[in-house]
């Protein structure tokens, strides 16, 4: 039978993917773009069995996600940016304890409360994080189709790893329509000897975000960083489109990735050699491409719904090698594949 | 007959204490309470059962005290963190928190509001003792009038600091609260009131008949600096004069 079409909307496609893998706890509160997915799951999760409440503050959601979390059952929270600010101190947490869930960030414009337009300001606090040394993986979906896919991934990842995996999308990417297929990756399962039961017949377990020692705590962030290093070395996740003989290469995640893509492709039609790197995953930051797949490279051009978060990522990951570029604006701003067309355009005559 | 057979242990450490000298502060409230606890729930047979979640301040470490499967919480976030364990794990596990005033009441008053207002089926155990013990003594949520403290060193003025918070009062208006004690722990007569509370609310929470919260009137020497038998002899007298011991929710309301 062929894969079936459907029609879905982003932030929809998050949730249903999420119970398909095998999700069966969501807590959060009401915001804008993302209150789509709390009210999916108040209706699917008790059809599933599953357990849906609404807490009384994003700080208590994330608090109730640790509390599934130290259980070992899979559990997501959903909020959009000032909710994460909010949920910056309970991410921290999780990561110290060494607990797996998933949590998305349909971000708006900010900062302060800022309005509901779609933005990509949050990359700063999806990938650079709260308090503490902690990595989250953060994946950055640029379709419904991926919002599903990833969504799938992030629980197997978090579980594989012990640690929160982060989705970092927008309001555009949440509240648009489109047609996709329904994932057929099956979730992986895991032996969670960590988790707590009640200790019967067995010494009693701990999880502990605060050791009795200064020594500990070191000992503590030392493991931790054995682990971020393992996940940077083996989660990078990115796509790349003409970059063998590119000499100038657009770098655009989620929906300025689809945007740029489009400007890209005109470009080639015009014959000006672009090409573009679209980061997956923002945390790792996807080295491998900046430094094998572009030989020719002689410009760089980071495209983003923000002042330029990104920047200093591209940079790093070019290396010196050739000048790094910004186009974009915070506040809500989305660019048009003309303007960003015009761009490529300006940087093809200046190089 | 001989005379060992005669010997009969009438007292000794509860199982659920793994047997570490408190790490507490001479005349400190916290190791009766948690002597009080882990009496309980030896009596109950419920050990295997508890999952706990401590909180911060003094009790951060409280968990390097008891056997059973624990975890911690952030500041204020531990009604918030019991609520997602209760509704991930089987109903007959027993769930409780241990949290101080300034956790309970200013930074975690949402969370314990909250948790309260939907009835969920934990237990509270809230450690009052006017001060922040584990900062140096600073205004609590619960500190009283005139109280003299690091952060209101010419004594609690309600024009610059408010009034104290009597939690349980607060708690009694909410009908998801079902269970609501407050209680001493001054003299020998107190503490078998305070057992017999701490009783009722695990009964209470096995009963599945919800929000449970048992307040301790408890001595911080340190930061009242005085005696630990006169920290005692102000918590009897003056704040019980402020916060009335008794059932404030008697745990029959459904």
């Amino acid at each position: 039978m062929p894969l079936q079409r459907e029609l879905v909307e982003g932030n929809e496609a998050i949730a249903e993917a999420a119970i398909k893998a095998n999700c069966r706890f969501f807590f959060g509160y009401p915001i804008t773009p993302q209150t789509e997915i709390l009210e999916y799951m108040a209706k699917r999760l008790p059809q599933v069995g599953g357990f849906f409440m609404q807490a009384e503050s994003e700080i208590a959601a994330i608090s109730m996600v640790q509390g599934v979390a130290c259980t070992g059952a899979r559990v997501m929270t959903a909020t959009s940016s000032p909710g994460i600010s909010l949920m910056q101190e309970g991410i921290s947490c999780l990561a110290s304890m060494q607990l797996p869930c998933v949590i998305v960030n349909v971000t708006r414009a900010s900062p302060g409360l800022g309005r509901i337009p779609p933005a990509q300001s949050d990359y700063f606090q999806a990938t650079k994080r709260g308090h503490g040394d902690f990595n989250v993986i953060v994946l950055a979906p640029a379709s419904a189709q991926e919002m599903a896919d990833l969504t799938m991934v992030a629980f197997d990842l978090a579980d594989e790893y012990r640690n929160p995996v982060m989705i970092l999308t927008d309001g555009m990417l949440g509240e648009m329509m489109e047609t996709m297929v329904w994932p057929e990756r099956r979730p992986r399962n895991f032996v969670k000897d960590w988790a707590l039961e009640g200790a019967e017949n067995r010494e009693g377990r701990l999880l502990i975000s605060a050791p009795l020692t200064d020594h500990e705590l070191i000992e503590l962030n030392v493991e931790l960083n054995k682990k971020y290093k393992k996940m940077a070395a083996k989660e990078c996740r990115w796509e790349e489109f003409y970059l063998e003989d590119a000499e100038q290469v657009v770098v655009a995640f989620g929906t300025t990735s689809r945007i740029s893509l489009e400007a890209v492709d005109e470009a080639r039609k015009k014959g000006i050699k672009a090409g573009m790197i679209r980061p997956i995953t923002l945390w790792p930051f996807p080295h491998p491409p900046f430094k094998d797949s572009c030989p020719k490279a002689k410009a760089f051009l980071s495209v983003e719904m923000n002042n330029g978060q990104m920047v200093e990522d591209v940079k790093l990951a070019v290396c010196g090698r050739a000048p790094v570029h910004f186009y974009g604006q915070g506040g809500g701003w989305v660019p048009s594949s003309l303007a960003v067309e015009e761009q490529i355009e300006k940087l093809a005559e200046a190089i | 007959m001989t005379s060992t057979e005669e010997v009969t242990k009438l007292f000794s450490r509860p199982e659920s204490l793994v047997g570490l000298p408190f790490a507490y502060c001479p005349g400190c409230g916290h190791g009766i309470i948690h002597r009080l606890i882990a009496e309980v729930i030896d009596e109950l047979g419920i050990a295997g059962k508890i999952v706990a979640v401590t909180s911060i301040g003094c009790s951060v470490r409280m968990w390097q005290h008891f056997t059973y499967d624990m975890c911690q919480a952030l500041h204020g976030r531990a009604p918030a963190v019991a609520t997602g364990l209760r509704r991930a794990l089987p109903s007959d596990r027993v769930i409780f928190t241990y949290q101080g005033d300034g956790d309970l009441a200013a930074i975690g008053t949402a969370e314990t509001v909250h948790a309260a207002a939907r009835g969920e089926n934990i237990t509270v155990f809230f450690v009052n003792n006017g001060v922040y013990g584990a900062t140096g003594g600073q205004l609590a949520p619960t500190t009283i009038l005139g109280q003299k403290t690091s952060s209101t060193p010419y004594g609690r003025d309600p024009a610059l600091a408010g009034y104290p918070i009597r939690v349980c009062e607060l708690l009694s208006s909410l009908d998801g609260a079902n269970y609501l004690a407050r209680v001493g722990i001054f003299d020998a007569s107190s503490v078998t009131q305070a057992r017999k509370a701490v009783k009722k609310a695990f009964q209470l929470q096995i009963e599945g008949k919800g929000f449970s919260l048992v307040e301790f009137l408890s001595p911080c020497p340190i930061n009242l600096k005085l005696r630990p038998i006169e920290a005692t002899q102000w918590v009897k007298e003056k704040m019980t004069s402020f916060f009335p011991l008794g059932e404030y929710k008697g745990g029959k309301n459904r």
